[in-house]
């Protein structure tokens, strides 16, 4: 056998560099509240400000160059800077409304940001991991800090009950990915991503079609379960329902984001040359997922199992742009997931700013009256659930624009008619929200529980980012076809 | 000495603990148990590997198996403390009593 | 062909049972068998248990088993190191070093938390 011969360079340490400042931040914290008194625990979160925005920085030196790291396990490339920039966007959010949410709640303890963090580490190198090795890391980092996140509120039998069923889902799901990854490790002979697309381009060795077919089919299985398809997406809603709201955000973006990113580098860069096997399921799993989330959604009345839902029904969408696989496809997964990070953080955003300690206004009739009580917030949810639901000029409308075009380019015409009366069907239950808002009558007196300033801002980067991306897609378009034109 | 052993064998006998596993965790209903199962689908994969590994002459396998030992291990641990901190709540760990979230 | 190697696997195999079953079925057939209460009893010496023997194993355990396990299984990481420390030199050194140092965070941290503490 050959020895691993180990070459590194500073230059490798840059190219983790993000991971490198969020991994020493969480570190810090972690220190810092094993040694710092509980009346001071405030600080805490201003440091994890502070991490952020120096990881932000640290990705100044990241911009424009394409380089692999530490033996080519992972890769700086356009693609994984893309998903770095929206994987922090969406932990500088997570921090921003948790400031006052977890005092709110009691459960400000340093290790809350030390899991975020750590759990936004494991999110970057699934989107920079060029090596089968370095995505199930990071998946399995991701995974267990969210574990632990979504039962982070022990007191509360929910969140715990939660925490429990993500964790034995989740177990079960990276077994099965890691089955996959096990069974095309064993038909090419390597986990690099680069060498198994190379081995299957040229089939010059492929130790049994049927191995590979079925490790494809267990890596579909794996990353459908991170990205909630349908049916493998059972726990999403228990999960997001009892989890800490803001825990919930960063789930439904976070996770959701990195898994996408990770599963588009597999398939579009290592496995592409298998695209006629996987295209067929791909289909099937877009329309059931699109169908079964947005059907299952339109009876929920508590908002945020509604929004689980409508999550699941988005991941059908992004996977309609999978399948149709074209540039404008694979462009706009990218596109789809950045708007799709705006919305729905914006909408938990508002739901946390209704909620009280104990009394968490969670129930759709809880909003009826919003629109006369605080009409500036009213306003704001207003636009996320346009968005949500894909009304111009909102980053959603653009994004299912873009997705449903793509598949009609691609001659999908069906798969592109379903998502276009889901669409139609979606609106009912987003736009339900929106009627008790501003035409029924409260029930109860509203007020914002957790009036935040660092709430109110992320509320108003959100709503910021979603008319952005709406009005002026283009360059995001762009920017999100220089991202992945080298993976094709 | 395995090498007159034909790779084949190892990964059925792997794909049948898999199954076997797999099986469990959709029939038990002790969330101990549950993950005993989970633990059995790992070490099903940890042979597929090592198989692999083994006769492909690549060291990737095998250096998988220890990242898949740990993460194994650190899983485990989170999941007692989850376990644990259910049954004080609840005073059970059946999976089919376990049902506030529900649509 | 090749399956002729498990013959003397098969013949241990073979040889195992037949020795287990030989045994048990020997001492039945030739041994005295006279039953007394004393004997029937799950402790022949000592004092009868009071109440369950069952008893509910203290909390505490799973803190220690549970951080046993994840301090326990990072030692899977330095032996390889070890073995190949010649040829890493000193780059391997202060990968090492980091590797611990980060664990050494993890330990400081469940010191001060008390999660050490017994009682």
């Amino acid at each position: 056998m050959e020895f691993f011969q180990v070459q590194f360079s500073k230059a490798d340490l840059l190219v983790v560099a993000p991971e490198l400042v969020l991994a020493g931040f969480a570190l810090l914290i972690l220190l810092m509240s094993a040694f710092i008194r509980s009346e001071r625990k405030g600080f805490l979160g201003y440091t994890a400000l502070v991490g952020v925005i120096v990881a932000f920085v640290s990705l100044y030196w990241e911009m424009g160059i394409e380089a692999s790291a530490f033996s080519d396990m992972v890769r700086i490339d356009p693609f994984s800077l893309f998903f770095k920039v929206m994987i922090l966007i969406i932990v500088l959010l997570t921090v921003l409304i948790s400031l006052a949410y977890v005092k709110r709640e009691g459960i400000d303890f340093g290790e809350y940001y030390v899991l975020v963090f750590f759990a936004a580490v494991g999110m970057m190198l699934m989107a920079s991991g060029a090596n089968l090795l370095i995505i199930f890391l990071g998946l399995e980092v991701m995974s267990i800090s969210i574990y632990i996140l979504a039962g982070i509120m022990r007191d509360d039998v929910r969140s715990v009950e939660a925490a429990f069923k993500y964790f034995l889902l989740g177990a079960f799901a990276s077994a099965f990915l890691l089955y996959g990854i096990a069974l095309t490790y064993a038909s090419t002979g390597t986990l690099d991503l680069g060498g198994i697309g190379r081995i299957l381009a040229e089939r010059t060795w492929i130790n049994g079609l049927p191995i590979l077919i079925t490790g494809l089919a267990l890596l579909i299985v794996g990353f459908g379960f991170k990205i909630a398809l349908v049916p493998f997406h059972m726990w999403t809603p228990d999960v997001y329902e009892g989890a800490p709201t803001s825990v919930t955000a960063f789930m439904a973006t976070g996770v959701k984001a990195a898994g996408f990113a990770a599963f588009v580098r597999v398939f579009f860069f290592a496995l592409p040359s298998l695209q006629p096997y996987w295209t067929e399921i791909m289909w099937g799993l877009a329309v059931a997922t699109m169908t079964v989330g947005n059907i299952i959604a339109l009876s929920q009345d508590n908002i945020k199992r509604m929004l689980a839902y409508s999550s699941i029904a988005h991941a059908g969408y992004i996977l309609v742009a999978f399948v149709a696989g074209n540039e404008l496809g694979q462009s706009s997964i990218l596109f789809y997931l950045l708007a799709y990070c705006f919305m729905n953080l914006g909408a938990f955003t508002v739901v946390i700013l209704l909620g009280k300690k104990g009394e968490e206004n969670t129930l759709i009739s809880d909003y009826a009256g919003l629109g006369f009580g605080h009409p500036l917030l009213a306003v704001a949810m207003a636009i996320f659930m346009f968005s949500l639901a894909g009304v111009p000029p909102t980053a959603g409308f653009m994004a299912k624009f873009y997705v449903f075009s793509a598949a009609v380019k691609a001659n999908y015409y069906w798969l592109a008619v379903i998502g276009v009366l889901n669409s139609a069907v979606a609106a009912y239950y987003y736009l339900r929200v929106l009627i008790y808002m501003y035409f029924r009558e409260p029930e109860k007196e509203l007020t914002i529980g957790g009036f935040s300033p660092a709430a109110v801002l992320a509320v108003i980067i959100s709503v910021w980012g979603v008319l952005h991306i709406g009005i002026l897609p283009s360059a995001f378009l762009s920017l999100a076809r220089r991202s992945i034109e080298f993976l094709l | 000495m395995f090498s007159s052993v034909p790779p084949i064998y190892f990964l059925i006998v792997s794909a049948v603990i898999f199954a076997i596993g797999a099986m469990g965790v959709l029939v038990r209903r002790n969330a101990i148990v549950i993950f005993m199962c989970i633990e059995m689908m790992l070490s099903a994969v940890n042979l597929t590997l090592i198989t692999a590994s083994h006769y492909l002459n690549s060291l990737d396998g095998v250096l998988m198996v220890f990242f898949v030992m740990t993460v194994a291990a650190a899983e485990a641990a989170v999941g007692l403390a989850i376990f644990v901190l259910l049954f004080r709540g609840r005073r059970t760990i059946k999976v089919d009593e376990i049902n506030l979230l529900k649509w | 062909m090749m399956l002729s190697q498990y013959v003397p696997v098969l013949f241990i195999i073979g040889l195992g049972i037949f020795f287990a079953v030989f045994a048990v079925v020997a001492s039945r057939l030739l041994g005295p068998r006279r039953i007394n209460p004393a004997k029937a009893s799950p402790y022949e010496c000592g004092m009868i248990t009071l109440g369950p023997t069952h008893q509910a194993i203290p909390i505490k355990y799973y803190i220690i088993a549970m951080l046993f396990l994840v301090f326990d299984l990072e030692v899977v990481f330095l032996y390889p190191w070890a073995v190949i420390f010649r040829t890493l030199g000193v780059f391997g050194f202060v990968e090492m070093m980091i590797f611990i140092f980060i664990l050494l965070v993890g330990f400081i941290y469940i010191w001060k938390k008390g999660a050490l503490e017994w009682e």
